[in-house]
């Protein structure tokens, strides 16, 4: 026995030894040069960037991610060969262990793309100093107290707010056609939505009430139904909603989760004649539900990244918390299928402008009630304990609307507003 | 995947030699199949070492016929992606140990051939129990939250263990299934647990536990985190390496294995042994949840035992119940793993198409096992005219 564990453990050795000549380590001293005065500028295309995803290029919001830091490396000059990628990491410990294997092999940043991955993007940084990491779609960096974890996010919720405008054009065109029928309209006489959302927490519920405040702004009548899938990515889940909000009555869904599954049990059920269109999220769903997809929200995160990307080549820090929408072509949305109402594309580029010159606000308190109530005051949880009773927390709402993804880059508004019901939420 | 391999090695172990022995067949078939126990030590190397090398060139085609990827390049790829760096090597080591552990707690069960399919959720509740512990208790000094956490999570594992045995020895039911119920028991239970711990609300991840404080996380040693983990894992590997061999229990328990009426006759009590080694097996099992939890990934969800315990299975039988050799073969499943991963990342392939090769080559290491186990005889063609 004893001679078996011997050879065990000198095979054990050797492997290792033997995996340790395959590979040139990286050079021990491997510090980023730094000045007192903000750094100093590294030769673009020697910054090695590390990306860790939650799936792959099949699935809509990742391939949003891919592309947006393929174009940005390009735009600061960054090689694609130095960018390496972590394709399906769960939100586990796996991210830790991802990000500290990014880091080994010298990369200068390391970003994360799923909120889940946060406390573990977290956890490393804490440990790599030398190193940045942006955790996106987060919400703890600025409280972490570490100067080299950052989160982003685009503001998303202006471009739901202008899909739930040709949500909204659509809807005022079936009521005008007499296209709907009494299971389409509430006990009240208001048209029924649905949505089909992932988690029920901040950036599910900012982005339906964009939509729906959005539908809202070209017909006022309408009620909405949200049911969650509690996955991100879930064909099934998200089709077997869609068809029960279907089931319900609802004419327009909407959705934040990631993949295909509405929009394709829409399509099924439009080719049977229901009055019933869909507006996606990530990518254009045309391909999927010709006749029944309306647009998709998108976000461009190639903006962001070139931010970042600069910030990094030029040897600074990569903002905390960034949050950029249609003042920076963030955000987008698809182009309008082809069910999309007549004059839609007109009312689209109305309110994208009204949204750029400042006019318009998604969240202005003179278009949403809470209990019946008009709100003019809701504090947005700063120091990350979810509750907005502490000291830290800040009033978000002021000037008469509220200011969504301005206090920190992740979504804050968690109001419940009426009109909406959550229909399974805990 | 897992429990289809697992199946079929299962028959094969039960469909033993009675059977083979016939008398001259009046017509005998092309092939038979017949056990044999006579293979040398440097001959079973071999037979495995030819497995190796064939699987490795059939997955070298695979992957050429679906990449044009160089094969060599891919395995050089595999070996830097699970030994490449210190970290790396880690890891590695991290799910080595978390495999051997696991297959460690399901050897004295299978010895006594009982089917513990439970081992995942017996992981599970392990992982559930520390994680309240650590969230609950972080206040304790660390020697005093250590002790509880171990001594709990084993509990929790024994406890998931002893009710199949429980109907086992009393009632003589299903191991199998009851075993395999249990795991879906403990899916639904940590949900229900991420879903009371999440952080935050909504967002159905606990997240990392005690970011800050730290508390209830192994501590550092000699530069690494994971050094109570090899610690643990060791200890346990060497006490049922005694235990299974050495000891009067181990005895019974092999002796229950083979047959329990013979056992009854030897005067031993069948349902208390069965009993008895279940516990144990549990116990093992449910710190090796603790260990997942509090040694390595600090957070508690369904992937924290991610189908370990049906992996383990393959090494505890891979490795004859001998807990030396479930270092090896978990080092290899380790090894196959992060290695696949790597490919995924750096040769831009699906991470499917690395798990193809994982299976390609599990494929022919079990089919070794085969050609070690049973010999193939085939008609004499002499024999053919008659």
């Amino acid at each position: 026995m004893k001679k078996k564990l011997v050879s065990m453990l000198m095979a054990t050795v050797m492997t290792a030894s033997l995996a340790a000549c395959g590979e040139t380590p990286a050079p021990a001293g491997n510090t980023p040069a730094q000045t007192e005065n903000g750094g100093t500028a590294t030769a673009a295309s020697d910054v090695k960037v590390g990306v860790i995803l939650v799936g792959d290029e099949n699935e809509g919001y990742t391939y949003a991610h891919i592309d947006g830091i393929k174009k940005a490396a390009a735009n600061v000059g960054i090689s694609e060969d130095n960018i390496l990628w972590k394709y399906s990491v769960p939100e586990d410990e796996s991210c830790y262990e991802a990000a500290v294997d990014l880091v080994d092999q010298g990369c200068k940043a390391v970003f994360s793309n799923s909120y889940g991955h946060q406390s573990f993007m977290q956890q490393a940084a804490g440990e790599y100093a030398d190193v940045q990491f942006v955790a996106m779609t987060g919400d703890t960096a600025a409280m972490s107290g570490l100067s080299n974890f950052s989160n982003a996010f685009t503001s998303v919720y202006e471009s739901r707010y202008v899909s739930g405008v040709v949500a909204g054009m659509k809807v005022a065109e079936l009521v005008d056609n007499g296209a709907l029928t009494d299971a389409n309209y509430d006990a009240d006489g208001n048209v029924l939505i649905g949505y089909v959302g992932a988690y029920p927490y901040a950036e599910v519920v900012s982005g339906y009430t964009a939509f729906f405040l959005g539908v809202q702004s070209v017909y006022q009548n309408v009620s909405m139904e949200v049911t969650y899938t509690n996955s991100w990515f879930d064909i099934a889940a998200e089709g077997e909603a869609a068809n029960a909000l279907m089931a319900d009555g609802c004419v327009i869904i909407g959705q934040h989760a990631d993949s295909t599954g509405a929009p394709a049990a829409i399509q099924a059920a439009n080719a049977q004649g229901k009055p019933v269109y869909s507006v996606g999220y990530n990518v254009d769903m045309l391909n999927v539900a010709p006749d029944a997809a309306l647009t998709s929200a998108t976000n461009n995160w190639s903006v962001y990244y070139t931010d970042a990307f600069t910030a990094l080549v030029n040897g600074e820090k990569i903002p905390t918390d960034w949050a950029k929408g249609y003042s920076a072509d963030a955000v987008a949305i698809t182009a309008l299928g082809s069910a999309a109402a007549e004059g839609t594309q007109a009312k689209v580029d109305e309110t994208i402008a009204a949204i750029k010159d400042g006019s318009l606000h998604v969240f202005s308190t003179d278009s949403f009630t809470v209990g019946g109530a008009k709100i003019d005051s809701h504090k947005v949880d700063m120091n990350g304990d979810f509750d907005n009773e502490d000291e830290e927390d800040k009033e978000a709402i002021w000037d008469g609307y509220f200011h969504e993804s301005e206090l920190r880059a992740a979504p804050s508004f968690d109001l419940r507003i009426d009109g909406i019901k959550e229909l399974t939420a805990e | 995947m897992t429990e289809e391999k697992k199946t079929a090695t299962t028959e094969l172990e039960e469909n033993e030699a009675p059977a083979v022995h016939e008398p001259k067949p009046l017509k005998e078939p092309i092939v038979r199949i017949v056990k044999r126990e006579d293979m040398k030590f440097a001959q079973r190397i071999a037979v495995r070492l030819t497995g190796i090398v064939l699987a490795l060139l059939v997955s070298a085609i695979v992957i050429y016929a679906i990449t044009k990827y160089n094969p060599i390049t891919v395995y050089e790829t595999m070996i830097s992606g699970a030994f490449g760096t210190r970290t790396r090597i880690w890891s590695t080591v991290k799910e080595m140990l978390m495999l051997t552990c696991i297959a460690v707690g399901l050897a004295p069960a299978f010895r006594m051939r009982f089917w513990n399919i439970g081992a995942e959720g017996q992981v599970l509740v392990g992982g559930i129990v520390t994680a309240g512990c650590m969230i609950y208790l972080k206040d304790l000094p660390s020697p005093v939250l250590f002790a509880v956490m171990f001594c709990a999570s084993m509990l929790a594992g024994a406890l998931w263990a002893f009710l199949p045995a429980l109907f086992k020895a009393k009632w003589n039911t299903n191991e199998t299934l009851f075993t395999l119920m249990m795991n879906y028991v403990a899916i639904q239970l940590t949900s229900f647990a991420v879903a009371k711990w999440e952080n935050p609300f909504g967002s159905n991840t606990v997240g990392v536990i005690n970011q800050n404080t730290r508390a209830g996380w192994f501590p550092t040693v000699l530069g690494t985190q994971y050094f109570l983990n090899v610690v643990l894992v060791l200890l346990l590997t060497v006490f049922m390496f005694v235990y299974l061999r050495y000891t009067k229990h181990g005895y019974e328990i092999a002796v229950v294995g083979e047959s329990e009426n013979t056992a009854r006759y030897a005067g031993i009590n069948v349902g208390a042994v069965i009993i008895r080694t279940l516990l144990l097996s549990g116990a093992v099992c449910g710190l090796a949840g603790c260990i997942a939890v509090s040694g390595a990934s600090h957070t508690i969800s369904t992937s924290t035992a991610g189908g370990r315990g049906f992996t383990a299975i393959i090494v505890a039988w891979l490795a004859k119940f001998n807990t030396f050799t479930m270092l090896l073969i978990s080092l290899l499943l380790a090894f196959l793993d992060s290695g696949a991963g790597e490919i995924a990342s750096k040769c831009k392939l699906n991470d499917y198409a690395s798990q193809m090769i994982i299976g390609i080559i599990l494929f022919f290491i079990l089919g070794s096992e085969f050609f070690i186990n049973y010999r193939l005889i085939f008609r004499k063609s002499g024999k053919e005219a008659a």
